[in-house]
């Protein structure tokens, strides 16, 4: 780990089959008998890219285009096929609406088993607890099953939780794009808050607006494949030229 | 890279299970009680009425076996299940994935304090007294425990690549619950199968329970070696397997 950086990324890649879904007894005896014709394809390949402390950092592209598989390499949830990834520091990754939530459960019961996961002490979580359902919005429907929510009240709560962790990277999957416009700006508020704060924040976001608006910094991946890497205006740019091309 | 707080995670994944498991039933926790009361009433008209009772004490003598039995089948069988079941934690969640097998094995733990306790209450009410020996009831229990963490870890790893795992774990259930001395007792296995009784850890809890419970004495030393070495062995490789295998859960998943 050289410097400022608290992400580093040295060819990093990421394969998948396409039949590497669940399997029987009987699949795993058929390929026994078959020849593997390597299907293989890269959901990443050869990435390399440093993050520095403080950067609020977007990838941008496609659908498909390795965004997601990227971000859970980075996060530890997933380990690379070939090349090294170095993080320096606690990350909190919010990488899709409510992992880990239980609709059976309710709000305050949630809070707490998501609370936890995401690394916060049992006292923490206490002391963050009236902080987070305040940031919420959720009022008295705290205490009700989770399956009574909107999605929009589902996604503040899970955001809620995640932006009170306190890490030094923030990683976030495309969840600030639902919710009201309110909420939104509330969540961008929040960002910047932990941007003041110091803290690194890397996000996959499909909203030019956000991007323009919050980002020092864009990588454009297409095809597991970095396309573009620089100020977040100048990649867009490109980025956007791209699609308008196909 | 995860530095969360382990216990913390643990006691909200215990408490999801358990909440989610009694919220939609009436009757709560009195159907853990249920279950293996009518089980008991059931065995005991057959193995006193209809074939011979193999122990004067066979009410008692039966809930020794059974309540370790179901456990040992509910624990097994859930922590098999337990990393498909929460792909979405595993999947999006960076957190120690070991934590999920072992809470599905300690949420099952409250049953068996609660069957523990009708036991107990009911060893009394049979008019047997309380016994210094029965301070070796926490100490048995706990190895039992740790030995079906073991086991959860090991085939939770497993059911991810093969998911029939679940399949062969509910049919060695149904041999586990006749190939352990429920209905009949230890004594009557003949004499060469006598060893492997014994290195089955769930028969050597049986035995164990009923020694302490209905002959007031402490199990046998050889006895609860070969449990806790099994408990070692197995927690071991379950913790070796699951960190082999957990490399590749995002991708089969």
């Amino acid at each position: 780990m050289t410097g400022t950086n608290v992400i580093e990324l040295d060819n990093v890649s990421k394969w998948f089959r396409r039949h590497m879904g669940p399997k029987l007894v009987r699949d795993h005896i058929r390929d026994l008998f078959r020849t593997p014709a390597d299907q293989r394809f890269y959901a990443v390949r050869n990435v390399s890219f440093n993050v520095a402390r403080g950067e609020r950092v977007a990838l941008v592209g496609r659908n498909g285009a390795g965004k997601s598989t990227l971000l859970s390499l980075i996060a530890g949830l997933a380990t690379p096929d070939s090349g090294a990834i170095r993080v320096n520091g606690r990350i909190a990754a919010l990488m899709e609406l409510g992992a880990g939530f239980h609709y059976d459960l309710t709000g305050t019961e949630n809070v707490l088993l998501n609370a936890s996961l995401l690394g916060l002490s049992r006292k923490r979580a206490r002391e963050l607890y009236p902080a987070i359902v305040e940031f919420s919005g959720i009022g008295e429907f705290i205490h009700e099953p989770l399956r009574t929510y909107s999605s929009g009240m589902v996604m503040r709560l899970a955001f809620s939780v995640a932006s009170h962790v306190e890490a030094d990277i923030l990683i976030v999957d495309e969840v600030i794009a639902v919710g009201d416009q309110q909420f939104h700006e509330k969540c961008i508020e929040k960002l910047r808050e932990q941007h003041r704060e110091g803290r690194t924040l890397l996000f996959v976001s499909h909203s030019p607006g956000v991007v323009l608006e919050f980002c020092d910094r864009a990588i454009w991946l297409d095809h597991g494949e970095v396309m573009a890497d620089g100020p977040a205006s100048q990649v867009l740019s490109v980025y956007s030229g791209h699609s308008a091309g196909v | 890279m995860w530095r969360g707080d382990t216990t913390f995670v643990l006691e909200n994944l215990i408490l999801k299970d358990f909440r989610i498991r009694y919220r939609n039933m009436s009757l709560g926790v009195f159907w853990s009680l249920l279950n293996p009361l009518v089980m008991m009433v059931v065995l005991t008209f057959v193995f006193t009425l209809i074939f011979p009772s193999p122990s004067p004490d066979f009410p008692i003598f039966v809930l020794c076996g059974l309540i370790p039995v179901n456990f040992f089948g509910m624990a097994w069988s859930n922590g098999t299940s337990s990393i498909t079941d929460n792909a979405g934690l595993i999947k999006r969640v960076p957190m120690p994935g070991e934590i999920v097998p072992v809470a599905s094995v300690l949420s099952n733990c409250l049953h068996l304090l609660i069957q523990i306790g009708l036991l107990l209450a009911l060893t009394l009410a049979w008019g047997k007294s309380v016994n210094p020996n029965w301070i070796w009831l926490p100490a048995v229990l706990v190895l039992f425990v740790g030995f079906v963490c073991g086991l959860a870890l090991l085939f939770s790893g497993l059911h991810v690549y093969v998911r029939d795992t679940r399949y062969a774990v509910e049919s060695a259930n149904t041999m586990v619950f006749w190939l352990v001395p429920v209905m009949y007792s230890h004594a009557m296995v003949p004499r060469q199968f006598v060893g492997i009784y014994e290195l089955n850890p769930v028969a050597a809890v049986v035995m164990a329970m009923r020694d302490i419970l209905l002959d007031a004495r402490a199990p046998r030393t050889v006895l609860m070696i070969k449990l806790a070495a099994a408990t070692a062995v197995m927690l071991m490789a379950g913790h070796f397997v699951f960190s082999r295998l957990r490399k590749g859960f995002y991708r089969h998943l």
